[in-house]
């Protein structure tokens, strides 16, 4: 029975192979497109699907790309495969076990811009799916799907890897480009923003991998049959990373808007050893925490909706937290990454991480002072709205939300 | 006489194919991955050698060795036993996976083990969340993941890398 649309390769063996994937209507989209529609039709069929940036800012993909420039030129498109959130795993099965549909997706996404040269950026712990794409993009090059004139139009394509090397801030579109570029990986002051000065300093479109694994399926089939799934202001699948204290944690593909209890008792088959579950870190270890009460948990997961409560569906990485975890500890070690992953360009971010860590590690070690839980939530909204990029943002999200919303937790550390 | 290019000048040229022609720089971090695959870490002259062949400032070259953390500054064990402790595998017991394997080899973490053969480290989020316990195995130019460990497991890993004398 075939029911996935972007983790086909559970429906479809070897779909990770040329010929499975052809066979099973794979670049026929690519075909439409490249000799028979404008750019600009596939641009606006994407637009009309609504379909949303999947790395987590939840962009509109089509009106992203719409705002690439026709003065200036050439245009590139970049893939973000930098999939670095903790609780992010995603974009690895994409890429891994149904590769060709990603590629299509960034060939279209190229088509509709007309850039001729794309980039995948992956994280260097990807260097055995790097050394596959590249195999990937070997064939499809022998097969005439990249390179010159493609299908026998003037189009030209050519698909790049480029491994990075160990930086959670890579993920940061700028970050990511300044690393093509041969420079550390540091986020750019926007405006301008990619879409006119982007890689090179020309327009560039940057997608995540699994908005780009959408694609093929919208051209095909159309805007409406990718909003038969979904709701109407997040339309679609997603592919839900899950993680921490559950029994089955894994990818789950669901339409946007299935609730919380759906992804975790359902397809995640609960919480281990009879325990109760105490919270939910939806987007990572970005999330503003979620206690997990029965409106929490009957809570549709798309972007409104966990919006409305106080948090951020971002790339859909649920971090389970059961009752037998302590939110502090948890805080310590989110704040523990930050510190480790903060690129040192603002210093909000470079101080504001490293105080964190160190205040939450007192009070984890039982070490810390009575003021320190005002401290480290004062740090913590110091920092607030004055980071260059959302990495310093996001840092604060669990330390805020953690001590209004189990400040006991910190207590009970606390040396009496 | 320039060893990289010497060594490895079909990759070299592949790899600068990729960028444009007055983007040369943009390989620096291919060119880092292949300066490192056999000594393990960045050399100063493997610095001098990619200064050339990009027409870049060492200094540059050297901050970004420094900036990712993939890039070895230091010579180390053949192979670097990356073990995520990151909340996702915590929550799955990482954090003691990792005390216990130490325990069993014998060594601290950031230590390497006296044949010079494996580093253990613990470092962050790899991606593999769901099959915690994790690690990577960074080594002889390549990375490999292993998932779903236990102490045991990861014990005998360590074991037939350590018996891995001749070159890869």
């Amino acid at each position: 029975m075939s029911t996935h649309r972007i983790l086909r390769h559970r429906d479809i063996p070897n779909i990770a192979s040329l010929d499975v994937y052809r066979a099973e209507g794979g670049f026929e989209a690519f075909h439409k497109a490249v000799a028979g529609m404008q750019p600009a039709d596939v641009l606006n069929e994407v637009k009309a699907s609504g379909l949303r940036g999947r790395g987590g800012a939840g962009f509109p993909a089509g009106l992203k790309w719409s705002f690439i420039p026709n003065n200036l030129w050439p245009h590139y498109v970049v893939a973000n495969a930098d999939e670095s959130e903790p609780g992010t795993f995603k974009d690895r099965e994409i890429m891994e076990s149904n590769p060709f549909q990603f590629l299509e997706g960034l060939m279209l996404a190229s088509y509709a811009v007309q850039a001729h040269d794309a980039y995948i950026y992956l994280r260097g712990e990807f260097w055995q799916i790097a050394r596959s794409l590249d195999g990937k993009i070997a064939e499809l090059e022998a097969a005439g799907l990249l390179g010159e004139k493609i299908f026998g139009t003037e189009y030209s394509l050519r698909l790049h890897t480029h491994l990075g090397a160990g930086a959670y801030i890579c993920g940061e579109e700028t970050a990511l480009l300044e690393s093509i570029e041969g420079n550390r990986g540091q986020p750019r002051l926007r405006p301008p923003f990619p879409a006119v000065y982007g890689l090179f300093g020309k327009p560039t479109v940057i997608n995540n991998v699994e908005t780009l694994a959408n694609v093929p399926g919208i051209i095909a089939n159309g805007a409406a049959w990718f909003r038969e799934m979904g709701t109407e202001k997040s339309p679609g699948v997603k592919v839900f990373s899950l993680s921490g204290c559950v029994n089955k944690p894994g990818n789950y593909e669901l339409p946007l808007g299935t609730t919380f209890r759906e992804l975790i008792f359902n397809h995640g088959g609960g919480i281990p050893e009879g325990r109760s579950i105490k919270a939910i870190m939806p987007a990572g270890a970005s999330s503003s925490l979620i206690t997990a009460d029965d409106r929490a948990l009957d809570t549709p997961m798309d972007y409104e909706s966990v919006a409305a409560l106080g948090s951020a569906l971002g790339s859909a990485s649920v971090i389970v937290l059961d009752d037998s975890v302590n939110v502090a500890w948890m805080v310590s070690k989110t704040v523990e990454f930050f510190k480790h992953e903060s690129c040192g360009k603002c210093t909000p971010c470079r101080e504001g991480t490293y105080w964190m860590s160190h205040i939450a590690d007192r009070i984890v070690k039982g070490d810390s002072r009575k003021e320190d839980i005002d401290l480290l939530n004062y740090v913590a909204r110091q920092m607030q709205g004055k980071c260059l990029c959302a990495l310093g943002e996001f840092s604060t999200m669990a330390v805020v939300t953690g001590i209004e919303q189990f400040r006991e937790d910190f207590e009970k550390l606390q040396r009496s | 006489m320039n060893q990289l290019l010497q060594k490895y000048p079909q990759e070299i040229q592949a790899i600068l194919a990729k960028y444009p022609a007055d983007r040369k720089r943009s390989a620096v971090m291919p060119l880092l991955y292949l300066a490192q695959k056999e000594p393990g870490y960045i050399t100063k002259q493997a610095l001098q050698e990619i200064s050339e062949i990009l027409e870049m400032p060492i200094t540059d070259i050297d901050s970004i060795v420094g900036f990712y953390s993939l890039y070895h500054e230091q010579p180390g064990g053949r192979y670097h036993v990356q073990v995520c402790t990151d909340l996702p595998c915590a929550l799955r017991g990482a954090d003691e996976f990792l005390k216990q394997l130490c325990e069993n080899i014998g060594i601290k973490v950031g230590e390497t083990t006296p044949d010079g053969m494996v580093t253990i480290e613990e470092v962050k989020c790899l991606a593999g969340c769901h099959h915690a316990p994790m690690f990577q195995v960074q080594g002889d130019g390549d990375i490999s993941y292993h998932e779903d460990q236990t102490v045991d497991s990861a014990v005998k890993l360590i074991q037939e890398l350590r018996n891995r004398k001749e070159a890869a």
